[in-house]
């Protein structure tokens, strides 16, 4: 129950708002936090703080893009596939990332460890190909940089240092 | 609002903001951007400070960790910039440090090899301000980044910050800030160019006590990345021009509206913020005037139209970011029915430095009708990749050749799109265009939020428009139905063209309809959207022909038009490309010359990019 969880939290979202209903795109990048995705009860539990009807937190999960709305792998590799790095073979990276996980644009692969997204320009164009993941950006990335990316995460993974940092930082950013 | 922990006094403010630009301490800064760390940077700056203790200097080593607050030349990276004296060093490795501190720091002496070659001109060059990369620049609003830390407001103040406020809230009535914007000619550089001054006016003309000031950072627009720069490297620039915004048109609350996707950009605005209150220029009664006013931030969830103000003031309160029809305006119904005052990020940098070097320095830089600088950035294909910031009235062809340095690999310049999706492209017969609001309408295009992207040779029109078309229809929020209907029905009809399936009177289909979304759209999405498709078809009609009534692609991009096959005399049967076709379309053996089987080939171009002995051909 993210009201328990972040009870803290959630009231000083909700103060600094002249309406308590104008909450409620903060608190649910903060259910997502919790719940790696926009869940049935993440709606609900978003809903019933803020006195909305579930359907209104659905509509809004549903109109903006970085709300998921189906579980997704521990690591959302999102690639920038928008024009300027198209031009420097995003697309082929999309590709190439697909191919190496075995997996396609918005599935996540077998173990649960990955999912790629395909996503609007993050700004950093002339960088590309480039994603994003864990709120940190790869840039200049070709195949062997993907390799090294993959065993780095995979090993992060195996000794369960999703580091705690990263988790922290996240819940300070969705405040 | 909580009360500032400190009141800063006005006599300890100016003493501290001397006009001083350079810093007089010898100073090694490192390019510490992400472009740069890749190329080994910290390594760099670990190495100068063991040599520079070990030769007993006194020194600052500065890594300036900013991932885009960085110089915009990270393909010569690392970069390595001594100060005073702006000798810059470029691709500097560990090993060539010693001999930089040896030769450069102690003996004064410049280092040939690690001067950065003009591959024009093929000089040497040894300061930073020579590089044509920045010496066609005026740096107005960039000025700090990469020199000042962001998370330190001290930085900022000893530059000469926040004392445009003090002016402000000293000397100033907010009619006479308002009259200052207005004689400084600034348009908004959120796309559409309205005088700043003007909507100012209007909105500190409403009646009420209760009003917002908003700055958008929503920035959606592919290649465009300026105002994530400015923000990371220097986000109180666009704090104080808030808060004189606030004072000039009486709001007491405001917000930034910023992409959750620019977490470097988010952690360093609330950092700012933060330091901006407790040092008492925000919250109640700032710097003593009796003025109150703070600063709050919000995050966008990733909706390309919540950029346009309606809906990004609908987002703020929660609501799906639909565009309303306006009038009314947010000046008049705003966030939470309140009088409203949206700008763009480098509208707000602008009048810190508007305040502090005069309305009449401002509006001597561009054109009459176009006042200031400009950011772009310059991105696909072009040779400096970067962020740069030039006077009004620069040609196209300065921008693209003298600060871009060309096209890579001797390619030829084909376009350069301009304004995003809501602007158009500019063929090479019009590269002298002066870079203004006004020339750029001329020809189609629009002055847009400053992403220029460069195509060369090999990119197909038609193809290019077509991702425009694909991005629009997508971010078209479905509200009006000539964007959501008519985006539709061009991008399919694009989709056609670029599949081979052309019909004749497509051209004609396509221009109609494109005048009818822009027409009856409800928002600027819709009555832009058409724009890339408009101007290609202006600018390169043949390209669409030869698709439809020859079946061709001329660039060679378009899948449905193309096919791929092996030059015999070439193919040395490396089995490089049989072993990587994913369809398994190509047959041979070692040291025979292979074949593609077009019924199977899905035309990924694999084999083309990997052949090493250009034995594989698009036809
Ligand atoms: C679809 C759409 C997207 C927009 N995106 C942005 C944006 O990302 N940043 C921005 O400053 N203005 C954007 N605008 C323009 C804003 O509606 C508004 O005109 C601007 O923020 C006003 O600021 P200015 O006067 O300083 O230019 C967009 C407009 C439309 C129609
Ligand atoms: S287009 Fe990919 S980061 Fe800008």
């Amino acid at each position: 129950m993210i009201a328990e969880k972040y009870a803290e939290e959630i009231k000083g979202i909700i103060a600094r708002f002249p309406n308590k209903k104008s909450a409620v795109l903060p608190l649910m990048h903060l259910a997502q936090h919790e719940y790696g995705y926009m869940s049935q009860e993440a709606m609900r539990e978003v809903a019933e703080i803020l006195d909305l009807d579930p359907t209104q937190v659905l509509s809004l999960s549903g109109f903006y893009s970085l709300y998921y709305e189906e579980p997704v792998g521990k690591y959302v590799m999102e690639i920038c596939n928008d024009l300027a790095c198209a031009l420097r073979g995003a697309d082929q990276f999309v590709d190439m990332a697909c191919r190496k996980l075995d997996t396609t644009v918005d599935a996540t692969t077998e173990d649960g460890l990955f999912t790629i997204k395909t996503v609007m320009c993050l700004g950093a164009c002339d960088r590309a190909p480039m994603l994003q993941c864990n709120l940190k950006f790869e840039e200049n990335l070709d195949e062997g940089k993907f390799d090294q990316l993959l065993a780095r995460l995979r090993e992060e993974a195996v000794s369960e240092q999703k580091s705690p940092s990263i988790v922290e930082k996240i819940v300070a950013y969705a405040k | 609002m909580a009360e500032p922990t400190a009141t800063l006094d006005l006599s300890e403010l100016r003493r501290r903001a001397r006009p001083q630009d350079i810093p007089q301490v010898p100073t090694i800064t490192i390019c510490g951007g992400t472009g740069c760390r890749v190329y080994g940077s910290e390594m760099v700056a670990d190495r100068f400070r063991q040599e520079l203790d070990a030769a007993g200097c006194q020194a600052t080593v500065e890594l300036q960790v900013k991932s885009t607050g960085c110089h915009g030349f990270c393909e010569q990276g690392p970069l390595v910039v001594l100060r005073p004296s702006e000798i810059m060093y470029v691709h500097v490795k560990p090993k060539d440090v010693p001999e930089i501190v040896q030769r450069t720091i102690i003996a004064g002496e410049l280092i040939d090899r690690l001067l950065y070659v003009d591959p024009d001109s093929g000089d040497h060059i040894s300061r930073e301000p020579d590089v044509p990369f920045y010496k066609h620049q005026q740096r107005l609003i960039l000025n700090l980044n990469g020199l000042i830390d962001p998370l330190d407001i001290n930085e900022y103040i000893n530059m000469g910050g926040y004392r445009a406020i003090h002016h402000c809230l000293g000397e100033l009535t907010p009619p006479m800030v308002i009259d200052t914007v207005k004689r400084s000619g600034l348009r908004g550089r959120g796309g559409a160019g309205f005088p700043t001054g003007l909507k100012w006016e209007l909105c500190r003309n409403q009646p009420g006590d209760l009003k917002y000031v908003i700055c958008n950072a929503d920035e959606g627009d592919p290649g465009a990345y300026m105002d994530r720069s400015i923000i990371e490297g220097n986000p109180h620039r666009v704090l104080e021009g808030m808060i004189i915004g606030a004072y000039a048109m009486g709001a007491r609350r405001g917000y930034v509206y910023i992409r959750a996707e620019y977490p470097l950009a988010v952690k360093h605005l609330r950092a700012a913020v933060a330091q901006a209150r407790a040092a008492g220029f925000l919250g109640r009664n700032i710097l003593g005037s009796g003025f109150d006013f703070d600063i709050d931030i919000t995050l966008g969830s990733g909706a390309f139209v919540c950029g346009e103000e309606t809906a990004l003031m609908a987002s703020i309160e929660g609501r799906t970011g639909e565009p309303r029809p306006r009038p009314p305006f947010p000046a008049q119904r705003g966030l939470w029915g309140r009088p409203t005052n949206i700008n763009n990020v480098k509208s707000w940098a602008s009048v810190p430095i508007i305040i502090d070097r005069g309305p009449e320095f401002f509006a001597s830089i561009g054109t009459p009708s176009s006042k200031g600088t400009m950011i772009f950035s310059l991105v696909g294909n072009i040779n400096n990749t970067g962020l740069v910031e030039v006077p009004m009235g620069i040609t196209l062809r300065q921008l693209v050749e003298d600060i871009g340095g060309g096209v890579p690999g001797g390619k030829q310049f084909k376009a350069a799109q301009i304004g995003g999706p809501s602007g158009g492209c500019i063929p090479p017969e019009h590269l002298d265009v002066q870079i203004d609001y006004d020339s750029l309408r001329s020809l189609g295009a629009i002055m847009g939020s400053g992403g220029l992207v460069i195509a060369d040779e090999d990119t197909c029109m038609v193809d290019f428009a077509r991702f425009f078309m694909a991005f629009t229809q997508e971010e078209s929020c479905g509200k009006c139905v000539p964007c959501r209907i008519g985006t539709k029905a061009m991008l399919s009809t694009l989709e056609r063209i670029c599949d081979g399936k052309g019909q004749p009177g497509d051209l004609e289909y396509l221009t109609e309809l494109g005048n009818e979304i822009k027409s009856a759209s409800l928002c600027g999405l819709g009555q832009t959207a058409p724009n890339p498709v408009l101007s290609t078809l202006r600018y390169f009609r043949e390209e669409y022909q030869a698709h439809i009534h020859q079946g061709r692609c001329p660039a060679k991009v378009c899948k449905g038009l193309i096919s791929y096959s092996v030059l015999e005399e070439n193919c040395t049967g490396c089995m490089v490309c049989l072993r990587s076709c994913p369809t398994g379309a190509i047959q041979g053996a070692k040291r025979e010359v292979h074949h593609i089987d077009a019924e199977k080939c899905n035309r990924c171009g694999t084999c083309f990019s990997l052949c090493k002995f250009d034995a594989v051909q698009v036809v």
